[in-house]
């Protein structure tokens, strides 16, 4: 007995509503970036500057005794937040106790995380720091230039290489989506204020590769396609090879979800927001070459005659003599 | 396409065979670890029962090359820190005053009296007091300048000397300049290296970053203040002549002289000239010891040259004070009771005896050529780390059992076979790790794990196209070859961009994020050649043995 997620034979039309699903999706790109302006990313110190310490004990949290223990250091915005995860023991309580850069100082002294440090303590003795990062302002400009111009090489590689590979109309597509998909996880992550670092930006870049390495495998296909049905209509070429490659699209987004989600359970808090971009990646990168990349390759329209070598490709006058 | 020749089976299974026995290390690290260390120690000649006892706990015949741990993952402290290039350009420059003033001096009849003026930091003003002099004056400075050692700017000049009224103004060149930055961070590469080799902790690594960056990651030391304390301290010892004592910091120190605190008495400051008599570059040893009081105290030793000059100076002004000169700071000012010939010391103060031992480390090592200022610092403890190792274990195995059955339930036979190609995907992505030293963070172990899913889709690309080819009613051995032959191009084209995404990340990414792109890219060549190769190879030889009528994928 077999498990089976798609059936054998499935005759989809995957652009029925593509209207509506383009609507949706620009609605939703819409609604993300005034997210991103509006409320904003929780950038972590990789991005902002500043001090986060880990505090471990084993006596429970009140987060508001501790900002009144680190009031009176007067270090501008402090933000307190208890960790919880399944992974912890019954008695472990953990907070990130996160200080705004220092006026004047590169990175936090000694002296400031020895107060804060001393302050709790005092509150409760039982204390412990299992880490302490600190990232000066000068840094952390940089990164926000590094991390930037990253995504936005990866893309445009991206581009080119389809481009090379395909037409230039796949390889619009394909960026359009991962455009789609970039921009989605910007905004959830600004609707969830799940801390956005460095770590978000690896996770960010492994969503364009497997929102990639889905398109490219439908598109493969609608070349192949393109090339056996010449006198099919595109629309009916982009649902067949879609239709064609839906059973293995299931199954590897289910099998790479299979795996993401283990680690999301049982991974551990540090990297549970890193992940969860890339489950939230595998999702929308999924859905996006569908119904973005393929609608939007249907909207452009495509050559349609692969069956002759190009050898006249950019020669115009190639043809006269014949 | 189903035929494999022989020595092609043989390379595919030596590759994988190579790629087990390369991971097979990992299975146990404390105990190849210790072995790795106790012969290290071995070979540095410190031969003990137990570093004897560590190195016979794993055979040598087998590989012993480990994933290194990231430091998020073993716990440690991480420092990014920028050097102060331009500290020494006006070092440079200071230095230059004698030199000016002798070539200047036999000069006197044209150029009048020559006096050093104020200046801005990295600029040396001179006047004079005949301006007509001034053309025959610049020529001779300009003799003092010299080549600029380094390839790039061949022929330049190091220093750059024009006229300003009756000002003569010496800067350094901007080809000089850069060359002493690079100097300059050379230097202090090699000096932090020798110092954090010295405390002795297991593969530091110290790199430099950008232009005038260096990252010092220390696995297992207690936190980012102890490694500043060792590299962030300058450690430049001079000796220096004392002018006087005073309790004003703000008092008129007179040209070439300055006003430095003590490091013990609050409020004594003393008066010192700037240039100093020795200084700490000239130091052989340096050992933590004490005085004949029984308090910590650090004894050193010159070099020759060094021991002259000291012994020289000593021997002319017996009964005045000199002074004792640590990082602007003075550590003791004692007077000079005796001609010390020798060439060795005693410095004394008010020491614990980790901080003598410390600062004779630090002498030993010598003086950074160049303060540093700390832009970004992580201490990560021992637990997190093995709490982060332990959850990604569990995760791990979780994720790739899961995996396991749903490609059995999913293609039977044919899932089972791929599972086995999962497996030795795996195990050449920890081989490949070992053998190539990429350190392993914790979103590289995410990064595996993504593999793990990702692995699955080439296998799963081929298993669907033999699935589709088989509908058209064609041989079972016609369809495995088709599915393969078809797939291939998705195959490539869809790991070769997720392979260039790899690359960007790893060129432009920092730290954890580069581990993450280490482990994503091996990855994704272990998983084309597991699918392209191995799972093809063995589902060749499954078919040639049973020739099945049909095949159900």
């Amino acid at each position: 007995m077999r498990l089976k997620l798609v059936p054998a034979q499935t005759n989809w039309d995957f652009f029925k509503f593509s209207k509506l699903t383009l609507g949706l999706s620009g609605l939703a790109m819409v609604a993300s970036i005034a997210l991103f302006f509006v409320v904003g990313l929780n950038f972590g110190i990789d991005f902002r500057g500043g001090t986060t310490i880990r505090t471990e004990s084993t006596t429970p949290v009140v987060v508001s005794d501790y900002r009144a223990a680190l009031d009176p250091l007067e270090l501008g915005d402090i933000s307190i937040t208890e960790v919880f995860d399944p992974t912890f023991e019954a008695d472990q309580h953990v907070t990130m106790v996160r200080i705004q850069a220092q006026e004047g100082a590169e990175a936090i002294t000694v002296e400031t995380i020895n107060a804060v440090q001393g302050a709790l303590l005092s509150l409760d003795p039982s204390l412990t720091f299992p880490s302490v990062e600190s990232v000066g302002p000068k840094v952390s400009g940089e990164l926000v230039k590094t991390a930037v111009l990253a995504v936005v090489a990866a893309i445009a590689a991206v581009l080119f290489y389809i481009w090379l590979r395909f037409e230039w109309q796949f390889s619009l597509g394909a960026v359009a989506a991962l455009v789609h998909d970039v921009v989605l996880t910007i905004g959830i992550f600004s609707v969830l204020q799940i801390k956005f670092d460095l770590a978000i930006i690896a996770a960010l870049l492994t969503i364009v590769g497997y929102s990639l390495n889905d398109t490219v495998v439908v598109f493969d296909r609608v070349r192949e396609n393109l090339r056996k049905y010449k006198k099919k209509d595109l629309k009916d070429v982009l649902n067949l090879s879609i239709n064609e490659t839906l059973s293995r699209t299931v199954m590897t987004s289910v099998t790479t979800l299979i795996a993401l989600i283990s680690l999301f359970v049982l991974g551990g808090d540090v990297i549970r927001g890193f992940v969860f971009a890339m489950i939230w990646g595998v999702v929308v990168g999924t859905y996006s070459s569908i119904f973005v990349a393929s609608a939007i390759l249907l909207r452009l329209g495509v050559k349609r005659d692969w069956s002759k070598t190009d050898n006249n490709q950019g020669n115009q006058y190639a043809n006269i003599d014949a | 396409m189903l035929q494999f020749s022989t020595w092609k089976r043989l390379v595919i299974w030596g590759v994988c065979v190579l790629g087990l026995l390369f991971a097979v290390p990992n299975l146990f690290y404390p105990r190849v670890e210790g072995y790795n260390d106790a012969n290290k120690a071995i070979e540095a000649g410190a031969v003990t029962p137990e570093n004897q006892a560590a190195a016979s706990q794993w055979p040598g015949f087998l590989p012993s090359a480990l994933v290194n741990l990231g430091l998020d993952l073993r716990g440690g402290a991480h420092l990014l820190g920028e050097v102060q290039v331009a500290d020494v350009y006006e070092a440079r420059i200071e230095a230059l005053w004698p030199d000016v003033r002798d070539a200047l001096r036999p000069l006197r009849a044209t150029v009048g009296t020559i006096r050093l003026q104020e200046s801005a930091a990295g600029e040396l003003r001179v006047r004079i007091s005949q301006p007509d002099g001034m053309s025959e004056a610049l020529s001779e400075v300009r003799k003092l300048a010299q080549p600029v050692s380094s390839i790039t700017a061949a022929g330049a000049s190091d220093l750059d000397i024009s006229a300003d009224g009756d000002v003569i103004v010496v800067t350094l060149s901007e080809a000089e300049r850069l060359a002493t930055d690079e100097r300059t961070i050379q230097q202090s590469l090699e000096i932090i290296r020798r110092r954090v080799d010295e405390v002795g902790t297991r593969e530091p690594t110290i790199q430099r970053q950008g232009s005038d960056r260096i990252l010092i990651q220390v696995p297992g030391l207690g936190s980012a203040d102890e490694l500043k304390a060792l590299i962030g301290t300058t450690a430049k010892l001079t000796f220096n002549p004392v002018v006087g004592r005073t309790g004003d910091p703000e008092q008129d120190a007179g040209l070439r002289n300055e006003v430095l605190p003590s490091i013990d008495e609050e409020g004594v400051y003393y008066v010192i000239e700037k240039s100093p008599v020795v200084t700490g570059e000239e130091l052989v040893d340096a050992q933590p010891s004490f005085n004949q009081n029984g308090q910590p105290a650090v004894s050193f030793r010159f070099n020759p040259s060094g021991a002259r000059k000291f012994g020289d100076y000593t021997a002319e002004n017996i009964g005045s004070p000199f002074a004792i000169v640590l990082d602007g700071e003075v550590i003791s000012a004692p007077t000079i009771q005796d001609h010390i010939p020798g060439g060795s010391g005693i410095i004394t103060g008010q020491f614990s005896v980790e901080e003598s031992t410390q600062l004779a480390v630090l002498l030993r090592a010598g003086a950074l050529p160049a303060e540093m200022t700390f832009l970004e610092e992580r201490t990560i403890g021992p637990e997190l780390g093995q709490d982060s190792i332990d959850a990604g274990r569990i995760a791990c195995i979780v994720a790739f059992g899961a995996v396991l059955a749903f490609m059995a339930l999913s293609y039977g036979w044919f899932g089972i076979i791929a599972n086995i190609a999962l497996l030795i995907n795996v195990g050449l992505i920890f081989g490949l790790l070992s053998v190539i030293g990429a350190t392993l963070t914790l979103p590289g172990i995410a990064g595996i794990v993504l593999t793990i899913g990702m692995a699955v889709d080439a296998n799963v690309l081929v298993f669907e196209r033999i699935k589709e080819e088989l509908k058209s009613a064609k041989g079972p051995a016609r369809a495995i070859e088709l599915g393969y032959e078809k797939a291939l191009s998705a195959i490539l084209d869809a790991n070769i961009t997720t392979f260039i995404t790899a690359v960007i990340l790893f060129v432009m990414g920092a730290g954890p994020v580069r581990g993450f792109a280490i482990t994503l890219a091996l990855g994704i060549i272990t998983s084309v050649f597991t699918a392209i190769y191995v799972t093809r190879l063995i589902i060749v030889m499954w078919f040639e043995r049973k020739r099945p009528k049909t095949i159900e994928v």
